[in-house]
């Protein structure tokens, strides 16, 4: 690429050709508004926000999508820029709900930032907002539409990375929405409820089913026993809500904070991880050794599963029977640890904490209740848990850290990467390999799977067999494997794929804006927790090693068929 | 009047190859492959002076210049029949009357800029010239002037007919290529221009129907000759589409360099009885509305760039004095709310309230600063759409304002001049 000289603001630059006016003003510090824009996302030119003038033109031009060109001279600061991109604000503006005090978004609005940043005082344009009707249809997502400002983001979200469509462009002109299907709601529709497009929402016009009532009023009620887990990824990710650099990891703060509001117990939903490892660990072995369905795709992520039911039910066999670490510590909870404890499984409620909008679905399926009740009662995002620590006004900043309590909350280092994408396929071959050769894994890193890339692969001598595993994240990522898989042009053993960009970390239910660049920290704080544990395989476990003596008796045995093990089935 | 380049509409049978050959058809197509590099079809378009036909006026020559420079297997070259804008009606004069030489323009396009397939994207209320055309196609197909070896040449290039579903925007460049690619119309943002990445991503001509249709002329004619008609700065010809409240309405062929004076009152015979002119709408919906002052204002593409309005499509729109200023630019307005692809800001809410506050004048609510606001809204439009159709959409209201501002003024006074609108003799009817 050759570079291209330009001037902005009288300031003589260099930059490399084809550079957006956007990048080009970052380099000298100067900060263009913008709202379609996100670093991403396909650039879509939407929103005129970030016009900037440039001289001997009579228009305007939007800086993320005009390239520079030898000799431009762009003036950010005009009055004439200055004055469009306020009343296309203002535009916006008359079109959008504004009823930020009560908005999820509250103080966390794109749209709220950019009104103050450029000093919207007064609104000229005459207030034109058509309430329609929010659609709470379903238990993850809630849109409401009154608060769209159209710009497509989650679209792109939607269509793009995860290639499911189920939002899009309907009408056009000044009634042109972005919606479902017209007169179906999400829950009639092909919608993973993924939440991607929360996560890139500038404004409150998506975001998730707020449980976070019901769980105070758990904890209000004496009869009840409340137990809480958390995920793999809300420890590095929760901080990002207490303005803690993303990637920070604020695990026994966590877990002071529930014990001062009151839980029960507080349990790790990585202690089921680690179990998750071994049944799915010996699933894959079976089917190796006795001609089962191959390859065997992953199935802790919810919003993969209803993908797969959706839009590739030929390939439901391939995927493996075993709950989800949350689904399995909720039947566990209710069997397992209610005759240990001696408390009726009616009184006990089991909370999550999840970095994910599917799992509230995933709970409530129909399937998911094998101990005899709901195995999950309440499901809270990590954002809801933030909002949740915030109204209960204790500093979690300050808390002293505190462990979970046993026995259900000692995990492994293995359990701890399910958080990040390759991290179950990770785990998994670290105790496949041990299972299978009986030899110590001597390099228990497998470096290839990790990151944030979409699809990743590797080659692992297990005893005789060379096991070709494949991982992928994003949904798009993962219709090219799937595709693969089901054209027979793949010879995987073994995939990993999480619905989400980067796995949990990345979730719909993740702290907003989690860019890749943030994504990227929250895994590396993943991988820390990891390699600090004592523990880093799953089958050395003690706790699960117990389970497996006092309960369970072997994987994939009668109790765990009935417990953590679950079926599905095609959705059209 | 003239007749260079519709001298064939309706003087032979459409689609009667033999008819359009003993006319001279085909004449510029042969010269072309068989006499001419590309490079040198280019250079004689280019010493034509040919401006695109479709509104924006850009050099003919040098769009395809683009197309040729650029290295690809595959290009496309696109005849824009998208014929939308209000008003306009000339295309499908040239597509009913001489189908061949609308074709012959886009196969020495092809040949120009290197390209091996075509598209004619015609407008979904076309019907019949959708069938004319697809007729056209096939008898050229088995006649050897499409297809493969086209003449014998090493040279292919064949023709799909495709038509949208009455998308106006769609007649945008943009849009249309989304639209052949199966997607619904809305613009892309330029750069990239169609002719580095266009259709499906490859180097894209579009070019409108009159334009592709004034090629076969300029090659079996010459350069020289053709630019005997019109002016210095804009040669050729013209096709008008006249309608309003003159006595003949119509399809008129005129060169450059006329006064819209001669079109009103010698071409189309003055006002009907007992009308008085009050402005000409020139370009249809998204044109500049001139005062009966302007109308010595000659036809040409940098005369009118001096008063800071363009051609447009050529539609001549021309209004009496018992319209409403104020209720006409209500109505345009409407028409470009209801077109809007509804991508960007500024085109999406800028309609909305734009009539919101027409509505105000009219009802009587109307005040100063709606006036002032109508200005900034209408600015706000043309300077930071994304496409050509936001951008020009307040072109009307714009120079209303300009040209019309006692109009205006007289509203906001409970006064409507023409006592057309809602607001009658100082009395505001809700309507």
């Amino acid at each position: 690429m050759s570079k291209v000289d330009i001037n902005i603001d009288g300031i003589n630059i260099s930059v490399e050709e084809g550079t957006t006016i956007l990048e080009a003003t970052k380099e000298l510090n100067i900060d263009i508004p913008t709202l379609c824009y996100h670093p991403d996302q396909t650039i879509k030119g939407s929103c005129r926000v970030c016009v900037v003038d440039i001289e001997n033109q009579v228009n305007l031009s939007a800086a993320c999508c005009t390239p520079v060109w030898a000799g431009i001279k762009i003036r950010t600061n005009t009055k004439k820029a200055r004055e469009a991109r306020k009343l296309v604000l203002d535009l916006i503006l008359a079109d959008h709900n504004q009823e930020c005090l009560s908005c999820v978004r509250n103080g966390n609005c794109e749209l709220q930032d950019l009104c103050m940043e450029l000093n919207i005082r007064d609104t000229k344009i005459e207030k034109i907002n058509h309430k329609l009707p929010i659609d709470d249809s379903n238990p993850s997502i809630v849109r409401d539409e009154s608060k769209c400002i159209k710009c497509g983001r989650c679209i792109t979200a939607c269509h793009d990375v995860q290639g499911v469509g189920a939002i899009y462009n309907v009408d056009r002109g000044s009634h042109m929405r972005i919606s479902t299907p017209p007169g179906k709601k999400l829950n009639e529709i092909p919608c993973v409820y993924c939440g991607q497009c929360i996560n890139v929402c500038p404004v409150g016009a998506i975001y998730e089913n707020n449980d976070i009532q019901k769980v105070w009023n758990a904890l209000d009620d004496e009869s009840k026993h409340v137990v809480v887990q958390i995920a793999p990824a809300i420890r590095v990710s929760l901080g990002e809500e207490f303005g803690e650099e993303p990637g920070s990891i604020v695990t026994g703060k966590i877990v002071s904070f529930f014990n001062r509001v009151g839980f029960d117990k507080v349990f790790d939903t990585n202690f089921t991880a680690d179990l998750t490892i071994i049944e799915e660990g010996h699933e894959f072995l079976h089917r190796l050794n006795n001609g089962g369905k191959l390859p065997m795709f992953t199935s802790c992520s919810p919003g993969w599963v209803r993908y797969v039911e959706y839009f590739y039910p030929e390939l439901l066999e391939n995927v493996s029977s075993c709950k989800s670490p949350q689904q399995m510590f909720g039947a566990l909870v209710k069997s397992y640890y209610a005759q240990k404890n001696n408390i009726d499984p009616k009184d006990i409620v089991v909370v999550s904490i999840m970095p994910c909008t599917a799992k509230k679905a995933e709970a409530v399926r129909e399937e998911m209740n094998d101990s005899g009740y709901q195995d999950v009662d309440i499901v809270l995002t990590t954002r809801e848990l933030g909002q949740m620590i915030k109204e209960s006004r204790i500093m979690i900043k300050e808390l002293p850290e505190e462990e979970f309590d046993n026995p259900l909350g000692i995990s492994t280092g293995a359990a701890a990467i399910f958080g990040a994408t390759g991290g179950v396929m990770e785990a998994a071959l670290r105790t496949v390999y041990e299972v299978v050769t009986g030899e110590e894994l001597s390099n228990i890193d497998f470096v290839s799977l990790r990151g944030i890339d979409g699809c990743k692969e590797a080659t692992v001598k297990v005893g005789d067999l060379d096991v070709n595993v494949a991982v992928a994240n994003g949904l798009e990522n993962a219709r090219k494997i799937l595709d693969m898989v089901k054209e027979g042009k793949a010879d995987y053993h073994f995939i990993e794929i999480m619905c989400c960009p980067g796995g949990c970390i990345g979730g719909g239910g993740q702290p907003i804006l989690g860019t890749n660049e943030i994504k990227e920290k929250r895994i590396k704080a993943i991988y820390d927790i990891d390699s600090m544990s004592k523990l880093r395989k799953s089958h050395e476990n003690p706790v699960v090693k117990a389970l497996y003596e006092e309960f369970l008796k072997e994987p994939l045995g009668e109790k765990s068929h009935k417990l953590l093990h679950t079926h599905y089935s095609p959705k059209s | 009047m003239v007749n260079l380049l519709s001298k064939l509409c309706g003087k032979i049978s459409p689609l009667s190859i033999k008819e359009y050959k003993e006319s001279g058809g085909f004449e510029g197509l042969e010269k072309a492959i068989f006499k001419m590099s590309p490079k040198e079809v280019i250079d004689e378009v280019k010493n034509s002076n040919l401006r695109g036909r479709g509104g924006a006026a850009f050099p003919t020559a040098l769009k395809w210049n683009f197309v040729a420079m650029e290295n690809s297997e595959d290009k496309f070259v696109i005849c824009n029949a998208d014929e939308g804008e209000p008003g306009t009606f000339k295309d499908k004069v040239l597509l009913d009357g001489c189908p061949f030489q609308v074709i012959e323009g886009m196969i020495i396009a092809a040949y120009a800029v290197g390209a091996n397939k075509g598209y004619i994207y015609i407008r979904g209320e076309y019907p019949k010239s959708k069938e004319i055309l697809i007729s056209g196609v096939k008898i050229l197909q088995e006649e050897g002037y499409l297809g493969n070896k086209i003449l014998g040449k090493d040279f292919s290039f064949d023709i799909e007919i495709r038509s949208g579903a009455g998308a106006y925007v769609c007649g945008e460049e943009t849009a249309l290529i989304e639209s052949i690619e199966g997607n619904p119309g809305r613009s892309r943002f330029k750069p990239p221009y169609p002719p580095n990445k266009g259709l499906w991503g490859k180097p894209t001509l579009v070019n409108n129907v009159e334009t592709l249709a004034n090629i076969p002329v300029i090659l079996s004619i010459g350069s020289e000759e053709y630019k005997k008609y019109g002016t210095e700065s804009s040669t050729g010809t013209k096709l008008l589409s006249v309608s309003g409240r003159v006595v003949n309405k119509g399809v008129y062929e005129i060169e450059f360099g006329t006064t819209l004076k001669e079109v009103v009152y010698d071409i189309c015979e003055g006002m009907e009885e007992g009308k008085k002119i009050k402005f000409v709408q020139l370009g249809g919906s998204s044109g500049a509305c001139l005062p009966e002052s302007l109308l010595d204002t000659k036809l040409d593409f940098d005369e009118l760039r001096k008063l800071e309005i363009g051609l447009g499509s050529g539609a001549v729109l021309v209004v009496d004095d018992s319209i409403c200023v104020v209720d006409f630019v209500k109505n345009a307005t409407k028409f470009f709310d209801h077109e809007s692809c509804g991508k960007c800001t500024p085109c999406r809410e800028g309609n909305k309230h734009i009539i919101k506050i027409l509505d105000n004048l009219t009802n009587g609510e109307g005040t100063e600063r709606d006036l002032k606001l109508l200005n900034e809204i209408a600015m706000v439009m043309k300077q930071a759409s994304l496409c050509g159709l936001g951008q020009a959409a307040p072109t009307a209201l714009l120079t209303t304002l300009k040209y019309f501002e006692d109009e205006y003024k007289n509203h906001i006074k409970y006064n409507c001049p023409a006592g057309t609108c809602s607001l009658k003799e100082g009395v505001a009817i809700n309507v």
